[in-house]
């Protein structure tokens, strides 16, 4: 089986749209340097042209404004932003104008454009070369977001939200670019919403994606070691997110941990941690627990860095608390 | 009148006085409390619309704003479907999910009009880099307002539009006022058309309620657009005679406003057209007979607005999401 990394299956998935699609163009900032996007648009404008991959202004408003525009007349841009902090300065084109526009005008049109956002953070980057928003963008209607954790689903699902219809932000993360799995050489999408148990297990269930769907499967290594078995299921999609999989996890194990890149407050982890006390409540044997990012900035110095992301390290903590929590009496 | 026939002339003669009495009925309805969505009035302005429309064929796009029922109208949207729409009716031209600031005809080039101050204008270059990666010769105009040059998309969007040589026209309706207030509270010189010098590309301020000029300088910029020579910022300066939202003459902004609007009320677009129309051998039967025409239409899309279905509560769930023909 062939096997790519993560940047590598993103370039796959960018060439295969190109050369088969020729409503499809990027735009966007760094698009010519590997220096902003890594190696996913390695020589992609050699190879489709100047015209198809564009190295836009530093505008990212109008960039992204641009490329819902190009939508609603029938396009399929995919707009670009080489650090997601970046992206909050074309909020309006994503927020007020692409989420909205199928509702706004009866479902008679929808603008099928892809945000392609990149979470860059880590090396001392500090607040802003650092962030990861995607939750702000879930809570919008109208918008769906995507996070990859694999090579397979970083292309997968970069196929399916260009087909998708509607604005989809496709969220992929600087760390995982030398993550390797198979991926298929054809085109393949990978549906949106559809989550994957990455590992089964029977003693407590971590819903994660992207960045911590690695974390979370390094802690399931570390715990099992301590016979703590752990379920990881990846959402892939966090909106639509898949519900019926993540309470199916939940039914067996009784413990949940929900671990998100993003922040605590009002974060990712919160909607997922209500939904289950809402809906699952009677197959809760613990509480939830939640491992997100404190609730600061991203700092600079390496040894704030290490407190503020110790995803692994907090996945590992919080099952052993919920485990002990809940052991039977001796 | 220049080079315009006396059948172009009427054209826009006709599609002015059809935005005129559709918004001044707008406004009664609106005090009569039979429309309730905020309706931002375009009276004094209608050269504008009818001028650069008239320069445009229906592939093109147009983008509007919140004040936008000339830029549809003009274009060959429905009146029937902006009326019901308006009405917060089904067969309303958005379902009644949008009202007076959400216009959609797609089969005229108009994709969706919105009210957030100057969101259109980069949408407007999106359909021009579209045009331009598929060679259809479309071009793209972006109608807004003065208070629309003060945001960054407005910035960007021109250049970036300069910089891709699109086809592009950019539109400002400069009526001096940006709500309640005047251009000279909101940027140290009226120099609006300036933008484009510092973009390297063509720029022209003209008397926006000159119909004749509006067209012939629209006609000039589609001509650039669709050589490949670039975008094209034109200024048109002009007065709206009602007040920022709904039928009010604004009075309550102050005097400077009401002695401003008995300026510009003599150079009102539509007299100025019919005279144009009369002294080019029109008689006042021919002029009656487009109000009449469009008196009898505008009645007939108000009759049946008021006729048609409302959403049912269960429509509020549907087309979050756009559900497109499989592919």
């Amino acid at each position: 089986m062939r096997t790519l990394t993560y940047a590598e299956a993103l370039r796959e998935a960018h060439a295969q749209l190109l050369s088969t699609d020729p409503t499809v163009f990027v735009f966007g900032q760094g698009l010519w340097s590997p220096w902003y996007v890594g190696s996913s648009m390695k020589d992609l404008d050699k190879e489709f042209g100047r015209d198809r991959i564009i190295d836009s202004p530093v505008s990212e408003n109008a960039t992204t404004g641009a490329c819902v525009g190009a939508a609603l007349a029938g396009m399929h841009p995919i707009v670009v932003h080489p650090r997601m902090d970046f992206m909050l300065l074309a909020v309006d084109p994503i927020v007020n104008q692409a989420a909205n526009w199928s509702y706004m005008f009866g479902g008679k049109i929808g603008a099928p454009v892809v945000i392609r956002a990149i979470i860059n953070r880590g090396g001392e980057q500090a607040a802003q070369h650092s962030q990861a928003v995607h939750a702000m963008f879930a809570h919008v209607p109208g918008m769906k977001v995507v996070m990859p954790a694999t090579a397979y689903d970083a292309k997968g699902l970069l196929i399916s939200a260009v087909y998708d219809g509607n604005p989809v932000m496709y969220i992929d993360d600087r760390w995982l670019y030398s993550e390797e799995s198979h991926v298929p050489e054809e085109m393949y999408k990978v549906p949106i919403g559809v989550a994957a148990v990455r590992r089964p297990g029977d003693d407590v269930t971590v819903v994660a994606s992207s960045w911590m769907t690695a974390q979370s499967m390094k802690a399931a290594e570390v715990l099992a070691a301590q016979g703590i078995s752990c379920e990881v299921v990846d959402l892939r999609s966090i909106k639509p997110w898949d519900r019926e999989q993540v309470f199916a996890s939940v039914r067996k194990t009784g413990r949940l941990i929900v671990a998100d890149s993003g922040w605590r407050t009002c974060g990712f982890s919160a909607e997922v941690a209500a939904e289950v006390a809402g809906e699952a409540f009677q197959h809760l044997r613990a509480p939830i627990a939640r491992v997100a990012l404190p609730d600061t900035p991203a700092p600079m110095s390496k040894i704030l860095e290490r407190e503020y992301y110790a995803g692994a390290e907090r996945v590992v903590r919080a099952a052993e608390m919920l485990v002990r929590a809940t052991a039977p009496s001796a | 009148m220049g080079n315009v026939s006396i059948e172009r002339l009427a054209r826009m003669y006709e599609s002015m006085v059809r935005i005129r009495v559709a918004e001044d009925r707008i406004a009664d309805l609106v005090e009569a409390g039979e429309i309730g969505c905020p309706c931002h009035l375009y009276i004094g302005q209608e050269a504008i619309a009818s001028g650069t429309c008239e320069a445009l064929t229906e592939k093109d796009y147009v983008w509007g704003g919140h004040r936008s029922h000339g830029h549809y109208l003009a274009k060959g949207g429905s009146l029937d479907a902006m009326m019901a729409e308006i009405f917060g009716r089904v067969t309303g031209c958005a379902e009644g999910r949008g009202g007076s600031m959400h216009l959609f005809a797609p089969e005229v080039g108009i994709l969706g009009t919105v009210p957030l101050v100057a969101a259109t204008i980069p949408l407007s270059v999106g359909t021009a880099l579209a045009s331009k990666l598929r060679r259809d010769g479309r071009v793209s105009v972006a109608f807004f307002g003065d208070g629309a040059t003060e945001e960054g998309h407005f910035h960007e969007s021109v250049n970036i539009a300069a910089v891709y040589r699109l086809p592009a026209i950019f539109v400002c309706e400069n009526n001096f006022y940006a709500s309640h207030m005047g251009l000279l509270e909101r940027r140290a010189e009226d120099n609006i058309v300036k933008t484009a010098a510092a973009h390297g590309i063509a720029g022209a301020s003209i008397d926006g309620n000159d119909v004749i000029a509006m067209y012939e300088t629209a006609t000039a910029a589609v001509e650039r657009a669709r050589a490949g020579e670039g975008p094209t910022l034109i200024e048109a300066r002009t007065y709206r005679w009602r007040g920022h939202v709904g039928p009010s003459y604004d009075m309550d902004v102050g005097v400077t406003r009401k002695d401003e609007l008995s300026e510009w009320k003599p150079r009102d677009p539509i007299t100025r057209a019919a005279t144009q129309l009369t002294a080019a051998g029109w008689d006042q039967t021919q002029l009656d007979a487009v109000s009449a025409r469009v008196d009898a239409e505008v009645a007939s899309s108000i009759a049946r607005a008021r006729s048609a279905p409302s959403p049912t509560a269960a429509d509020l769930y549907t087309h979050v999401f756009h559900e497109p023909a499989g592919r």
